[in-house]
């Protein structure tokens, strides 16, 4: 065996010298053999082998692709409206609560920040939907299937709205009291000055950190793959396990959280740009 | 009818109260420790302008917000229109407002304008004009813009309507929020140092418009530091001190012949 493969190896002589010892020359020569054949592999799929892989309708994978990214982009944007609702409650809590209401906020907040996502995940997946299911099971109802998207937006929600409370609660800090004192000297109920000047007022201050929240969210779906979960991340693995073209596979998903990114980036500028619209660039007072 | 000259009713009758657009009795307010309003009382009746004075740290800017509850007084009686408010402590010990809408619907009655303007950052000055009358008094939009354009215009802004504040003058800023407490025809307008967080060259432009206000009889409550506009345009001047009001009558005779030494030496200063 041993005589065969230094025999394998023995056309590429004179360009790798042999050594005594068989070991090394293995290293050296097997990566470059490897990289040789993945360079053709590459090219000649390029060809034609990357668009039938990719083509929308089987046999490509491209349909599976993008139905998995829908997933994403519809658990991303549940999880974030989850979110910023938790978010804008918790940091109106946090902010005019009780003492009860900010302890038991304080104690979410932290939790939520200091346990890994995907630990959460697992744990509010498996743990929640069973005792959510023990709980009817108690009060004397069916058992409830509990999809995987409703339950990916509650996870990844609660654990976003633990992010968005922090942000909101600095946003509505930076707002200069006064207009808040001119709302309530006017007469507004709290509901009305939420609605048309707190919130406007404090989101140029909350968007550049919720919209690093959203960002993070449309990659946080990725992690619902290990409660199998079928999102981007796992029709991936799935196309590129299936058909062993790692690279294609992985190198698309990758393009296409890339073009999630750049659309959210231009979108989230415009509504930035809409939201700071009383307020005098900051270039002129550079 | 004898109606007293006293600014200060000590009794509530209702006969007397039907006259005032805000009755202010035995008002307390501290501050944790601090005393700031020691029992101080105030009236004013429709049409009157009663102008604030004293020194720093004197208790005026809390008077005046004690009016309408933004801040809360520790004790007393606030009467406005005849309506008195009606006050509850909180679980802290803290007075508060007992009913809600009571004194949301009372602090749509009285326009407020601040010393920082205070104007709503996020909206232009029309928008700014409209907020109220549109979204807590429910008057139509297009009438609201009709009216607000009016009151723009009268404030000499009416070319600036679609402007945001943050690139108004300080002087312009404060009449756009004069024009938005105008907007809600208030029974009675709160000045709390209107001019006092703007250039001088800018002072005369707020203070004509507010004396242009005062002469055309609108009742008023103004806190200020102008000692020459508070005697044009004041028809009572209250001087407190220390939390309480020291001396007070009308501006002839407070700034012409004070009586109390401290009140004397207060002029003298300012002068």
């Amino acid at each position: 065996m041993s005589q065969g493969h230094g025999a394998s190896a023995m056309p590429l002589g004179p360009i790798f010298p042999r050594h005594a010892c068989r070991r090394r020359c293995r290293r050296r020569l097997e990566p470059a053999i490897r990289g040789a054949t993945l360079i053709d592999a590459l090219l000649s799929a390029s060809a034609a082998g990357i668009i039938e892989l990719l083509s929308y309708n089987p046999p490509g994978w491209g349909g599976k692709l993008l139905f998995g990214l829908l997933h994403s982009l519809e658990i991303a944007l549940g999880a974030t409206c989850l979110g910023l609702m938790i978010g804008t409650a918790g940091a109106f809590g946090k902010l005019y609560g009780g003492p009860v209401v900010r302890d038991l906020l304080a104690v979410y907040t932290t939790v939520v920040r200091a346990v890994p996502e995907l630990v959460l995940i697992l744990l509010l997946y498996y743990a929640g939907t069973d005792l959510i299911n023990q709980l009817l099971a108690a009060l004397g109802y069916q058992r409830l299937d509990i999809s995987g998207l409703a339950a990916g937006i509650a996870v990844l929600g609660f654990v976003q709205g633990a992010y968005s409370t922090e942000v909101i609660r600095g946003a509505i800090l930076a707002i200069p009291q006064g207009q808040i004192e001119a709302a309530r000297a006017y007469g507004m109920s709290p509901g009305l000055m939420l609605r048309r000047i707190t919130l406007p007022a404090m989101l140029p201050f909350a968007i550049p950190g919720l919209a690093n929240l959203w960002l993070i969210a449309t990659k946080d779906t990725a992690l619902l793959a290990v409660v199998g979960f079928e999102e981007l991340a796992l029709a991936t693995r799935q196309a590129a396990g299936v058909t062993k073209a790692y690279f294609t596979f992985f190198f698309a998903a990758a393009l296409l959280y890339l073009v999630v990114s750049l659309i959210s980036n231009f979108l989230i500028g415009r509504v930035e740009a809409r939201s700071r619209r009383g307020m005098p660039s900051i270039k002129e007072a550079r | 009818m004898s109606v007293t000259g006293a600014a200060t009713v000590p009794s509530g009758k209702a006969q007397n109260s039907a006259a005032e657009a805000i009755h202010v009795e035995n008002l307390h307010k501290k501050f944790g420790q601090l005393h700031v309003l020691k029992g101080v009382s105030l009236s004013a009746r429709d049409g009157e302008v009663i102008a604030i004075i004293g020194g720093s740290g004197s208790g005026k800017s809390t008077l005046l917000r004690c009016i309408n509850c933004l801040e809360n007084p520790t004790s007393g009686i606030i009467r406005v229109n005849g309506e008195e408010i009606k006050l509850k402590a909180d679980s802290h010990g803290h007075t508060i407002p007992a009913d809600r809408r009571q004194i949301e619907r009372i602090r749509s009655k009285l326009g407020m304008v601040f010393q920082n303007f205070n104007l709503w950052s996020h909206m232009t000055l029309i928008e700014n004009v409209i907020e109220v009358p549109v979204h807590v008094l429910g008057v139509k939009r297009d009438v609201a813009i009709k009216e607000a354009e009016k009151l723009l215009s009268r404030v000499g802004l009416a070319e600036k309507r679609d402007v945001y504040p943050a690139y108004l003058s300080g002087g312009q800023q404060q009449r756009a929020a004069i024009a938005r407490a105008l907007a809600i025809n208030p029974r009675v307008m709160l000045f709390d140092e209107p001019t006092s967080a703007l250039d001088p060259e800018l002072v005369g432009e707020v203070l004509k418009v507010i004396g242009d206000l005062a002469r055309e009889g609108r009742t008023m409550v103004l806190v200020t530091h102008e000692m020459k506009f508070a005697r044009e345009v004041a028809t009572h001047v209250v001087y407190l001190y220390n939390g309480l009001v020291e001396e007070e009558g009308p501006p002839e005779q407070i700034f012409g012949a004070p009586k109390s030494e401290r009140l004397k030496q207060f002029i003298r200063n300012i002068g």
